[in-house]
């Protein structure tokens, strides 16, 4: 294994990046903004983006996988970074795919996964109920009764929740909130008897769904992988999920990054180019130092995330690091654009939200060296 | 098993028979380290032994040629040393500023007797370099040195002062900058020159630190002769000369984590403080801690990038910077999470622990300024990474 991409993913993320910047460019996003699209995603680009294999990248070969492994879904998700592409590729394929490869049984994951693979199925994990992430923290009830599952409770901040064609609910089946064992996962059509969907507009102008289950009844294939021992996989897949949107706030970042420097060549005050003052200089030359250290930290997250060592601290590593670079170069670059960094027509403005919606995204830099610190044993 | 495999597999079982136990234990203090020259002095009887076969190997240079007595191994071998001593934890038998600053650049501007006087018996580990570039006027702004060379038959009479001479006490030689043409441009009046310590007319002084006795000297140079011949790259050429050389300097101080320098386990330390200092302390110590993984990860994706032959600047321009600041910061914050503790250099009653971070704390303030201060590391950055006018 190594930290460089090999061949293959290279070129996947060559393609990607080219891609991305004819089919799927900032423009895009803003265009879906403003007409309000109720989907919030453009179902057109998801077809394209699955003919090119991409939620196919990270799944097993027998289930129409490339076989190209995080490192190669990483690349994607960095040059998803770069252009804002809003798509359903974190929820439906990372997280869906990625429980039910870890949890699913045989005939869950033959009928669901080449559907994720070819795009057809949308998926959304409804896990969050609290306003800070809090997996262990689930209290959404889920009970057996009359040879039925049962579920009542409320989800928030359903990523993509509102396109789903399935859910996946994590409850609590047994134990206390805050503890990891007693906790299981549901397959839930969103549009069964008294499962309610509400969408809600976030600041990145992508979505995440209120979700609530008022008495839900389910039958006993709603229930993926063993009751009250969901946890295990719930975190292997939430690493997998921090680490490939560790390498999406690596694309926001660069990208802004490099506008900003570009910008500070270009920009005259005072009859020089405002970048050849030093106060700038060293405050964006540390800013290059961060963005190299997060690219060797993302790169080795998405390694683990394929080998399986040491997954969890170095998917905390990249994630805290992405969360708050992402705040700080992003506030900086919007510094340093002066006026025109404030206004909307500049698409600086976006990637600030979108940094924002990420850093919140399954852990912030507190959250997650909480949990490093937990790993190393302190 | 091709070459490299073969290679690595005797080098591993080379060193696993032939580096002393004792040799492979993280260096704990300077005893730890055996400085070459002529003053060599061996703390144990393993450190002699290890010494002695790796320099019988041309070990103590591995990368040099054969005929300048290093080992001879390509860049791909070097490699593979590098790695199986890491793996094993071996020290460096031998510690010689020459050896990773001024062996390279002779090797590369250096005329063949040059190369033949001096590569050789630093490479047998006899001769310890010192290096004269800073003065008391010329810090940052190093070019504006004006240690004065005129030309006197087949000499240079040299008079002046240089300052923060690490080791100058110890030294047998030093490589210095002289101004040999005041007349000229700053850059273009620079020569580079090789001088034996024991000439009459040098005095050296040793600087006390804010942490104690350091390894930092002020030099003296009173009508001090020196040969023509002993400079390199041509005269008024020392500039080009001088740059490499702190290239060299600051890859060399991009690895003070990896065995080069003696360092304190932060973790170990820290946990007998941390129950009584709340959660705040825990955050920011796994915030120092996430940071030195990082950069470790950094070194490993550098080396990688070096063997696919990727250009390396953009990451390498930083790693002098990331590595100094972090490990002033490693003590900073060791020595305020040990609270009243961590505030005696040698008072009774504390741990040799809590004296070691007070001494650290304060000396790896040197670290951030010895060898192109951050600031002078950041405008690399900004100008030659990022292209910002100058």
């Amino acid at each position: 294994m190594a930290l460089l991409l090999n061949a293959e993913q290279r070129m996947l993320q060559a393609s990607a990046r080219e891609f991305l910047a004819g089919r799927s460019p900032v423009a895009a996003l803003r265009a879906l903004r403003d007409r309000r699209d109720t989907r919030g995603y453009d179902p057109q680009l998801w077809q394209d983006i699955a003919g090119l294999g991409w939620p196919a990248a990270a799944l097993p070969e027998t289930h129409g996988g490339l076989g190209v492994g995080f490192q190669g879904l990483g690349a994607v998700f960095e040059q998803l970074g770069r252009t804002l592409a809003a798509t359903p590729l974190l929820s439906t394929v990372v997280l869906g795919g990625g429980l039910l490869t870890q949890a699913g049984h045989e005939t869950q994951r033959d009928l669901w996964l080449p559907k994720i693979a070819s795009g057809e199925a949308l998926f959304a994990l409804a896990l969050e109920e609290a306003p800070r992430h809090d997996p262990a923290g689930v209290t959404l009830r889920a009970w057996r009764d009359a040879g039925h599952w049962w579920l009542e409770g409320d989800k928030q901040f359903v990523l993509d929740g509102h396109v789903a064609d399935r859910l996946i609910v994590v409850a609590r089946s047994s134990g206390a909130a805050g503890e990891e064992a007693g906790l299981s996962l549901f397959l839930v059509d969103p549009a069964a008897a008294r499962v309610q969907i509400a969408r809600t507009a976030v600041v990145d102008s992508r979505n995440a769904a209120h979700a609530r289950f008022s008495r839900v009844q389910l039958g006993d294939d709603a229930l993926i992988g063993a009751p009250d021992a969901a946890f295990a996989a719930l975190d292997v897949v939430l690493d997998q999920a921090r680490a490939c949107l560790a390498a999406e706030l690596l694309g926001v970042i660069t990208e802004a990054f490099e506008r900003t420097v570009a910008y500070l060549k270009s920009r005259v005050q005072f009859g020089v180019a405002i970048g050849s003052f030093q106060a700038l200089q060293h405050r964006v030359a540390r800013l290059h130092v961060e963005i190299e250290l997060l690219r060797s930290s993302v790169a080795a997250a998405l390694e683990a995330a394929d080998t399986g060592q040491a997954t969890a601290q170095l998917a905390s590593l990249a994630k805290a690091r992405a969360s708050d670079l992402g705040e700080r170069a992003l506030n900086e670059a919007v510094q340093m654009h002066g006026g025109i960094g404030v206004t909307d027509e500049l698409e600086i403005g976006l990637y600030l939200k979108r940094a924002r919606v990420l850093q919140q995204s399954f852990g912030d830099g507190t959250f997650h060296r909480d949990r490093y610190a937990r790993l190393r044993g302190f | 098993m091709s070459g490299g495999d073969a290679f690595r597999a005797d080098t591993r079982q080379w060193l696993q028979a032939n580096c002393p136990p004792s040799m492979r234990e993280p260096l704990r203090s300077d005893e730890d380290m055996v400085w070459g020259g002529s003053r060599i002095a061996f703390h144990t009887e393993d450190q002699r032994v290890w010494f002695e076969r790796m320099r019988e190997r041309g070990w103590l240079v591995p990368a040099w040629p054969r005929a300048y007595g290093g080992g001879g191994l390509g860049p791909r071998e070097q490699r593979i040393l590098g790695e199986e001593m890491q793996a094993l934890g071996c020290r460096q038998p031998q510690y010689n500023l020459g050896i990773w600053m001024l062996g390279p650049v002779l090797l590369e501007f250096g005329t063949e007797q040059q190369k033949l006087e001096h590569l050789v018996p630093m490479a047998r580990g006899e001769i310890r370099w010192c290096q004269g570039f800073s003065e008391p006027n010329a810090g940052s702004d190093l070019a504006s040195l004006r240690t004065a060379a005129v030309r006197d038959g087949d000499d240079f009479v040299i008079t002046g002062q240089k300052i923060w001479t690490s080791h100058g006490d110890k030294a047998d030689w030093m490589y210095a900058l002289v101004r040999t043409d005041p007349q000229a441009k700053k850059q273009e009046g620079i020569s580079f020159v090789l001088l034996d310590m024991k000439s009459p007319g040098v005095s050296v002084r040793p600087i006390e630190l804010i942490s104690g006795k350091s390894e930092f000297c002020e030099t003296y140079f009173d009508a001090v002769r020196v040969p023509a011949r002993n400079v390199v790259g041509g005269t008024n050429q020392g500039w080009r000369v001088a740059k490499r050389l702190l290239e060299h300097e600051r890859a060399a101080m991009s690895t003070f984590t990896e065995g080069g320098a003696p360092t304190l386990d932060a973790l170990a330390t820290a946990k007998a403080y941390l129950a009584g200092a709340g959660p705040v302390w825990r955050d920011r110590l796994a915030a120092s801690l996430m940071d030195q993984h990082a950069f470790s990860l950094t070194v490993r994706r550098m080396k990688e990038m070096q063997a696919a032959r990727e250009d390396l600047a953009p990451v390498s321009a930083i790693m002098k910077l990331v590595q100094t600041e972090q490990e002033a910061a490693k003590y900073e914050l060791l020595q305020q999470l040990m609270g009243q503790r961590g505030l005696t250099l040698d008072g009774e009653g504390y741990t040799t622990d809590e004296q070691a971070v007070c001494r650290l704390w304060l000396y790896t303030k040197s670290y951030t300024i010895a060898g192109g201060s951050s600031e002078i590391q950041l405008n690399i950055i900004a100008r030659r990474v990022l292209g910002l006018p100058g």
